[in-house]
């Protein structure tokens, strides 16, 4: 149920549960220089609590991934400031980024992006080889995590030998697997059918009463009518934000 | 992540795609298998010439009679030789000249019949004095050697080498048995040990005679004190020039020479004989040190190639490295080791190659081919080096990508 309801108004969060994972303040991306500039994003201010289940939606082009790419430290704002976990993430250098990453943040992309001629352990592996984890410890919570999406008899298949779904749910392990405060998703349904969607959404909702923090970007009303809060973008600038009556089971 | 980890990866990477990868490792291959052929071949004909130098004595002089004088007027002995064993004598004289330690005249004949019963044997017979042995640096196995005894009631013994001992006797010692050459029967006192052969004979295949035997008896029709040639030892290698020059100064003087370019004998030393005769022919160790280079060039680029490509090919796989916490610094590791694993995989198959052209080359060329460690070593050092030197751009490449640009893209 609504069991991280979460009142927010104005683009200002309120948490009433946790501290804020998420800060932004005023942010703003400008892409391209000179003639050609691009303003994707216009000034967003936005607070998302730990715990929270939220969805961010809104029409092609309207700055969900360029919002996407700050929030996960791949990109950095023109203007406005960014605090992750509490820390400011303009002060930090690109080593410090790739660190905040590996550390604070579990992408799940559209296009699953798995390593092809690793097997799904490996490629669940692979963050926590960038955290300097020994090696045995690193393929224990590569199975937890695997075992966690219900793939744990899969690990040794290659994602070529997968499903769409079981791939994405792999991506999801991969995600998962160095505890991260936030996982980000862009779009993660977006090439899986209905019955791989559900599977994966049902995943997602399973981690968010586990206390975990879920952003997922949608285009569409179904997926995001699962979140417990959907803020809305047009044209870069926050169109709503609000948190949803009933939660779709 | 950690070195292991990495290595790892790398790889992986290049198991991937096995075929590009052996390709491109074929140029690095080639370069390092002329580079260890080559250096082979430098150092094999260089024991060669020291493996000679040892066989025949070293610190030695070699005194050869030069052209005859223009008018005859020297000497007045036809085509007979210039030198005599009483040049001989006066390079021994230790007070005028204390840089040589022994001097052995000889007069040589090479072709001579020797027979033991129904056996028959053609070799060359040298005439000489007991000072020999050690100025050409031999030893006997059995008997001994022609005494100064021998020398001077000019003898009927010899001393047979060895090859020319066991054609003549088989296993049996044939000290105390004869042999006839020219009619005239010899005994044999001793037998010289084996010493191989120098670049144009065979110096276990000869009969020694004294020098005044071989006068008398063997090459006869000339003066009884004229002699072929004259061997020098100087007292060490260190000595060798000053021995030269005494040499020199003692013939002139006995000669009569007293402008330069006009001496009638010539001295060279073992070691100006041997290089000249065994080098390896320039032609071919130029040519193999280009294609040595340029492939090793060639090579390079095939690396800096293949890893543009795989750094194009794996753009989103970059990205998602280093969305995932990849730093810049472990993706340039990245590619470093793996251009460093095609240079080294190369290396070690060119070493192969290599030293199994080491082994089979020398049956069709006649130039020997030494396999050595420390060349070893720095090509496959050399290897590494190309590969990581050539990998260091795409590297660069690789590490600077955008995590969002490497991440969109196709
Ligand atoms: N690298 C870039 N250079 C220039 N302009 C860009 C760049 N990336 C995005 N944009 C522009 O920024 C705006 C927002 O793009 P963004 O990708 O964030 O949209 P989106 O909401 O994710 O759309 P979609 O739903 O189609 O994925 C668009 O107008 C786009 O053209
Ligand atoms: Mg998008």
């Amino acid at each position: 149920m609504a069991s991280a309801g979460v009142a927010a108004s104005l683009g200002v969060g309120t948490p009433s549960l946790g501290l804020p994972v998420i800060e932004l303040d005023g942010v703003r991306k400008v892409y391209g220089n000179g003639q050609l500039e691009v303003e994707a994003l216009k000034g967003i201010t936005l607070s998302i609590a730990q715990g929270e289940y939220v969805a961010i939606m809104g029409p092609s082009g309207s700055g969900k991934s360029t919002l996407m790419h700050i929030l996960g430290c791949l990109d950095v704002p023109t203007a406005g400031s960014y605090h992750l976990a509490g820390e400011d993430v303009s002060t930090m250098d690109e080593i410090d980024l790739a660190e905040a990453r590996n550390r604070r943040i579990g992408f799940v992309f559209q296009q699953f992006n798995l390593l092809p001629s690793m097997t799904a352990l490996r490629n669940v592996e692979l963050p926590l080889s960038y955290a300097a984890m020994s090696r045995d410890k690193r393929r224990l919570l590569a199975q937890e995590a695997l075992d966690r999406v219900g793939l744990g008899d899969r690990m040794n298949h290659k994602p070529g030998e997968m499903s769409g779904g079981q791939q994405q749910r792999v991506a999801v392990a991969r995600a998962l697997a160095s505890n991260p405060a936030l996982l980000l998703a862009d779009e993660p349904t977006g090439n899986l059918d209905s019955t791989a969607t559900d599977d994966v959404l049902a995943l997602f909702h399973e981690l968010h009463q586990q206390g975990r923090t879920v952003v997922l970007i949608t285009h569409e009303a179904d997926v995001a009518a699962r979140a417990a809060r959907v803020i809305r973008i047009r044209d870069g600038l926050v169109a709503s934000d609000e948190v949803a009556a009933e939660v779709a089971r | 992540m950690t070195w292991s980890d990495i290595l790892r990866n790398a790889w992986d990477a290049i198991r991937n795609h096995k075929l590009r990868s052996m390709l491109t490792a074929l140029g690095i291959l080639i370069g390092i298998a002329a580079v260890v052929l080559t250096v082979g071949l430098g150092q094999g004909a260089q024991q060669k010439v020291s493996n000679q130098l040892a066989a025949l004595g070293g610190n030695l002089l070699i005194v050869s009679p030069g052209s005859s004088t223009t008018g005859g007027v020297r000497g007045g002995f036809g085509s007979a030789s210039t030198l005599t064993t009483a040049d001989a004598t006066a390079l021994s004289a230790t007070a005028a000249a204390p840089n040589i330690k022994a001097v052995a005249p000889v007069l040589s004949s090479t072709s001579e019949s020797l027979v033991n019963g129904t056996t028959n044997w053609t070799t060359s017979v040298v005439g000489t004095t007991p000072s020999w042995l050690s100025v050409r640096g031999r030893t006997l196995s059995s008997g001994h050697f022609i005494t100064a005894a021998e020398q001077a009631s000019g003898a009927a013994v010899t001393v047979l080498a060895s090859d020319t001992a066991t054609e003549l006797f088989g296993r049996r010692d044939p000290v105390g048995q004869s042999v006839t050459i020219n009619s005239v029967s010899y005994e044999v006192v001793g037998v010289l040990t084996s010493a191989g052969s120098d670049s144009t004979t065979n110096l276990d295949d000869q009969a020694i005679v004294p020098l005044s035997t071989a006068a008398q008896r063997i090459i006869g029709g000339s003066t009884r004190n004229s002699v072929a040639t004259i061997y020098i030892k100087a007292t060490s290698q260190s000595k060798l020039s000053g021995a030269y020059q005494e040499a020199t100064a003692i013939l002139d003087y006995r000669h009569g020479i007293t402008a330069t370019g006009t001496a009638d004998f010539s001295i060279t030393t073992q070691q100006s004989v041997l290089t000249a005769t065994s080098s390896v022919d320039s032609t071919l160790t130029t040519l193999l040190i280009g294609v040595a280079a340029l492939s090793l060039i060639v090579g390079g680029i095939g690396v800096m190639n293949i890893m543009l490509v795989s750094v194009k090919e794996r753009t989103r796989e970059i990205g998602l490295r280093k969305a995932l916490g990849g730093t810049p610094m472990v993706i340039r590791r990245q590619f470093l080791s793996e251009a460093s694993m095609l240079g080294l995989t190369g290396g070690l198959l060119g070493v192969a190659v290599g030293v199994g052209g080491a082994k089979i080359l020398p049956h069709f060329i006649s130039n020997p081919i030494a396999i050595s460690l420390p060349a070893i070593g720095i090509a496959i050092g050399t290897a590494i080096v190309i590969g990581v030197g050539f990998g260091v751009y795409p590297a660069a490449r690789a590490a600077q990508l955008s995590p969002i640009d490497a991440l969109r893209s196709e």
